[in-house]
């Protein structure tokens, strides 16, 4: 980072950091669960933004196609089917509310200090980022059984959230 | 490279704070997903700037895998969530207390 004059990367850092960390409170804090959802994505959204900055652009890509692009799709949609006052009532206790604003201020502190203690500071790096061509070829290449074992573990995770969201009493309403 | 490896690992420290805070204090089942998604992205960003400024695919590779997972266990979640509202018509986990056993 140069010092002095602001530049176009830190402003854009700063604006990055602001988007993800506010939606992330706001998807937390807000009200109405729909809102919160959408303030999920911007914090997913921002994270694929960091993705970008760190010249990793496929990662970013896989993020917005499956965070901000499913996941986020698959989370309103259920949201949709709660009952709307369960949508709109806010379930916490605020007894555990100051432990829980505690207890987040001890971690973000606590590891705070110990990487602003360690050695993380000091790296930097000139080399070049690595090419996502690599990243394709190590995938059909070295991790291909991996990638095989990623697509039984999603289909089957797939149809067991199906089996499990079925209605199982929607043929005897019909008969 | 303009910005420093510190400063992606501070901002992934903030993440993780806020999803802890969220898992600690929220008792609505979908709240605590959204928090779980937060510290699993905390996560994920460490990995890719980690792997940026140590040059090597297998750290964009692993964070790869890590959000191929996260969409299976996302689904599975909100499967759980669903039936659990069906049979206690609530998404407060105080509710789903016959599951102690």
């Amino acid at each position: 980072m140069t010092n002095g004059a602001p530049d176009m990367a830190d402003a854009l850092f700063l604006a990055i950091s602001v988007l993800t960390i506010g939606s992330a409170i706001a998807a937390l804090e807000m009200r109405s669960l729909v809102y919160g959802s959408i303030a999920l994505m911007g914090t997913l959204g921002g994270v694929a933004g960091f993705y970008v900055m760190l010249d990793s652009p496929f990662v970013a890509m896989f993020q917005l196609a499956v965070y901000v692009g499913s996941i986020a799709v698959l989370i309103l949609f259920t949201v949709m089917l709660v009952k709307r006052e369960l949508i709109f009532k806010k379930i916490e206790d605020p007894k555990r509310k100051f432990a829980g604003i505690g207890l987040m201020l001890i971690t973000i502190l606590a590891l705070g200090a110990i990487i602003l203690d360690s050695g993380v500071k000091t790296i930097t790096t000139d080399s070049d980022p690595v090419d996502f061509r690599e990243i394709g070829g190590d995938f059909l290449t070295y991790y291909w059984p991996a990638l095989i074992l990623m697509a039984f573990i999603l289909a089957g995770s797939v149809m067991g959230a199906l089996v499990l969201a079925r209605r199982e009493d929607t043929i005897e309403n019909e008969q | 490279m303009s910005n420093e490896l510190i400063e992606f690992v501070l901002v992934s420290i903030a993440l993780l704070g806020i999803g802890i805070y969220g898992l600690a204090v929220k008792r609505n089942a979908i709240r605590m997903l959204f928090a779980v998604e937060i510290i699993v992205n905390a996560a994920n960003l460490n990995l890719v700037a980690f792997a940026r400024f140590m040059p090597h695919s297998g750290g964009q590779t692993l964070a790869l895998f890590s959000i191929a997972i996260a969409a299976a266990e996302v689904a599975v979640g909100l499967a759980l969530i669903i039936v659990a509202y069906r049979m206690y018509k609530n998404v407060d986990i105080a509710d789903f207390r016959s599951l102690k056993g």
